[in-house]
């Protein structure tokens, strides 16, 4: 399907282009266009990079859930690929998410980290558990071993998140915490328009991310396999050195 | 079915009683970890107060790691699994089985925190049925999403060091859960504990399904 | 009727292709000697006929079950005696072989009659088996197998391990067990012994088979694998 010298074909080359257009134009909106907020000021302008990753890490992660489902129900090794690639860039986004999420508290309510904000509470726990995710991926053991191991891990997080953000909003309900003002407010129509631009941006780079990451994927499994083929020469080979006398 | 439960529960248990390890030593160990925890906070009685209920829930989860470790290293010591699969006992039952086991000796340890907090930590027991009800439910969660992960991991090399990876994040609702319930019964915080025994419960039965339909596969393909 | 029917069996361990394209038919009541070097398969070949692994491609029929849909019917009528035990340390001989009779729904007052069988002592029975010799142990694990009384009985070097009473129990097992309609695949480096119970050889090297003898044929020197020929 592809080009095996390298993943780029032309739909990842216009996706790319597109992307860095669009992060050229989020960052002179965001910087010079959005006005400031007055109580956060500049650090306002964290959102078109947290929202925009948050979305996208719940995007990424369900894709991998599909995907594990599929592995289990169908046994379909493009499904499972998928999922992996998906939860790398997840686990990327969600990263980002977390990051920006504290340096964002930082100035705003003078803390790296805001326990009564259930979102970021139970994105840290789903961050966790696909890092999780991918270190069962990285055991070792045959291809649909592996495969299946991944898979009931994604469906234990996908199961499991909505109880993790009830317990989280629960505890958070029944403590003095803070909370977060993230939909406060009226956004103002430029600052609205910076957050879409911020989702596009965002949208095009996972998908241009995911599909080169699966190509690479889908690549090595086709070494792997190319590998078995000689594998079973070589050992086969083995076999000569011992034959018997002639049956 | 409800048989190959009680074999696979009672074979387990057994052993447990034979090597004695629960006894000798994961109990010590939890006692020792809320002195340790005494210690660390300065057998500040106010902070004790306030943290024990969270203290408890930690060592309890530390315990069903290592309950979980020992549950699967059972069967990976000498081709146990291949046998079990060769048996033809049903997964599920493997499954409920393990998970009994481990839940009955997380119990048992569990009684005796109880009495350590007591006694360590000056905890006064409000509501004694809320108490026990909330040690139930809990362990049930904890032994089925350990039991499992623990099915998950086996075979694999390093699979002491990515258990606790898999396991703890899963468990962090139970111990929200659970420490808010203790809050309630040891009249430490004023909060509704029943409400938060029903989301423990249906974190333990969403393991217990899950765990049930997904053993057969791993014993199978891993 | 074809107990085994294998053609092209590849099995994979991890990545690495243990079977490398088995072709191999085996009647009912046959005692099939599988001899070759050590790393060329028999252990798995073994393991795939008891239906505990997965074709990674071409097609096969345990007593009459598909090996690649049906494994769980194919297990609960073959018994497998591997390099493990699958015994645990911490019970009895007793409590051991009632644990697995049960497991597999086995007839529990088996037991006994396997134990002896054996020649496990009876002041053995309440030992823990961990404290038990590797011989001892081996003779357990038969015993186990006994109980499951398997219309195919997949033995992995019977002989290993085993004082000479031992390996002589172990031929009179196979004999007794084909003589009442089972067929027996085993592995084993017993050359001399195993002259006189098997009805055919077959060579495994290099996850294929490479030597395929009906008895009648041979004469001792024609015997090629084992540990002389061991690929280092």
């Amino acid at each position: 399907m592809v080009d095996s010298e390298h993943t780029g074909s032309r739909t990842t080359r216009i996706l790319g282009i597109a992307v860095i257009l669009g992060l050229i134009a989020l960052i002179l909106l965001g910087f010079f266009g959005a006005p400031e907020d007055d109580e956060q000021r500049d650090a306002v302008r964290m959102i078109f990079v947290h929202v925009p990753s948050a979305i996208f890490t719940y995007v990424a992660f369900t894709v991998t859930a599909i995907g594990s489902v599929m592995w289990l129900f169908r046994r379909s090794i493009w499904w499972d690929t998928v999922a992996a690639a998906a939860a790398e860039i997840g686990v990327l986004f969600c990263g980002l998410t977390l990051f920006t999420g504290s340096v964002w508290g930082r100035p705003t309510w003078n803390t790296y980290w805001d326990w009564g904000d259930v979102r970021l509470v139970t994105t840290l726990i789903l961050f966790l558990m696909m890092i999780g995710y991918l270190s069962v991926r990285s055991l070792g053991g045959g291809e649909r071993a592996t495969a299946t191991r991944a898979a009931i891990i994604g469906v234990l997080a996908m199961v499991l998140i909505p109880i993790v953000n009830r317990s989280v909003e629960w505890w958070e309900s029944n403590t003095l915490h803070q909370k977060s003002s993230l939909t406060d407010g009226n956004l103002e129509d430029l600052t609205l328009f910076t957050l879409v631009v911020g989702f596009v941006v965002w949208g095009l780079f996972f998908t241009w991310s995911l599909i080169h990451r699966f190509r690479i994927s889908w690549l090595e499994r086709e070494l792997r396999v190319r590998d078995l083929d000689q594998a079973l020469v070589e050992r086969r080979a083995e076999g000569q050195e011992h034959e018997g006398p002639p049956v | 079915m409800w048989a190959d439960i009680r074999l696979i529960a009672g074979k387990d248990l057994r052993i447990e009683w034979r090597s004695r390890i629960t006894l000798s030593q994961v109990l010590p160990f939890a006692l020792l970890v809320l002195v340790l925890f005494g210690f660390a906070l300065d057998a500040n009685r106010p902070v004790l107060d306030a943290a024990t209920s969270g203290l408890f829930w930690i060592a309890v989860l530390f315990v069903g790691l290592m309950a979980v470790q020992r549950s699967t290293a059972i069967e990976t010591t000498d081709g146990a699994r291949r046998a079990l699969l060769l048996a033809g006992v049903e997964p599920a039952a493997v499954f409920l089985g393990k998970a009994l086991a481990v839940a009955l000796q997380l119990l048992f340890v569990e009684t005796a925190l109880v009495g350590g907090v007591i006694v360590f930590y000056d905890a006064s027991i409000e509501s004694f049925p809320l108490l026990a009800a909330t040690c139930v439910v809990a362990t049930v969660g904890i032994a089925a999403a350990g039991t499992l992960l623990g099915a998950l991991v086996a075979g694999v090399r390093a699979r002491e060091t990515v258990l606790p990876i898999l396991l703890l994040p899963v468990l962090a609702p139970v111990l929200i859960g659970a420490t808010r319930a203790f809050d309630d019964a040891l009249g430490t915080v004023a909060v509704d504990g029943w409400a938060w025994l029903g989301l423990l419960a249906g974190f333990g039965a969403i393991n217990i399904v899950l765990g049930a339909l997904a053993y057969g596969v791993l014993l199978e393909e891993t | 009727m074809s107990i085994i029917r294998l053609h092209a069996a590849v099995a994979l361990i991890g990545r690495f292709p243990a079977l490398a394209g088995i072709d191999l038919e085996v009647g009912a009541g046959e005692v099939v000697l599988v001899q070759g070097p050590n790393g060329a398969g028999k252990s798995t070949l073994l393991r795939l006929c008891a239906g505990l692994l997965r074709l990674e491609s071409g097609t096969g029929e345990i007593l009459g079950h598909n090996l690649g849909r049906d494994r769980p019917a194919i297990r609960r009528s073959v018994g497998l005696l591997g390099h493990d035990t699958a015994l645990y340390d911490d019970l009895s001989v007793r409590e051991n072989l009632d644990f697995w009779a049960a497991a597999s729904r086995c007839d529990a007052s088996a037991v006994a009659s396997a134990l002896d069988r054996l020649g496990v002592a009876v002041r053995l029975h309440d030992v823990s088996v961990g404290l038990l010799s590797a011989g001892q142990r081996r003779r357990v694990a038969l015993a186990a197998v006994v109980v499951r009384r398997p219309q195919l009985w997949l033995l992995d070097e019977p002989h290993a391990g085993l004082d000479p009473s031992g390996r002589d129990l172990v031929d009179v097992l196979v004999a007794d067990a084909a003589r009442a309609g089972a067929t027996v695949l085993l592995s084993s480096h017993e050359v001399d012994r195993t002259l006189d119970l098997a009805s055919r050889r077959i060579t495994v090297a290099g996850g294929t088979i490479t030597g395929d003898i009906i008895s009648g044929d041979i004469v001792p020197g024609d015997i090629v694998g084992g540990s002389s020929s061991d690929v280092g």
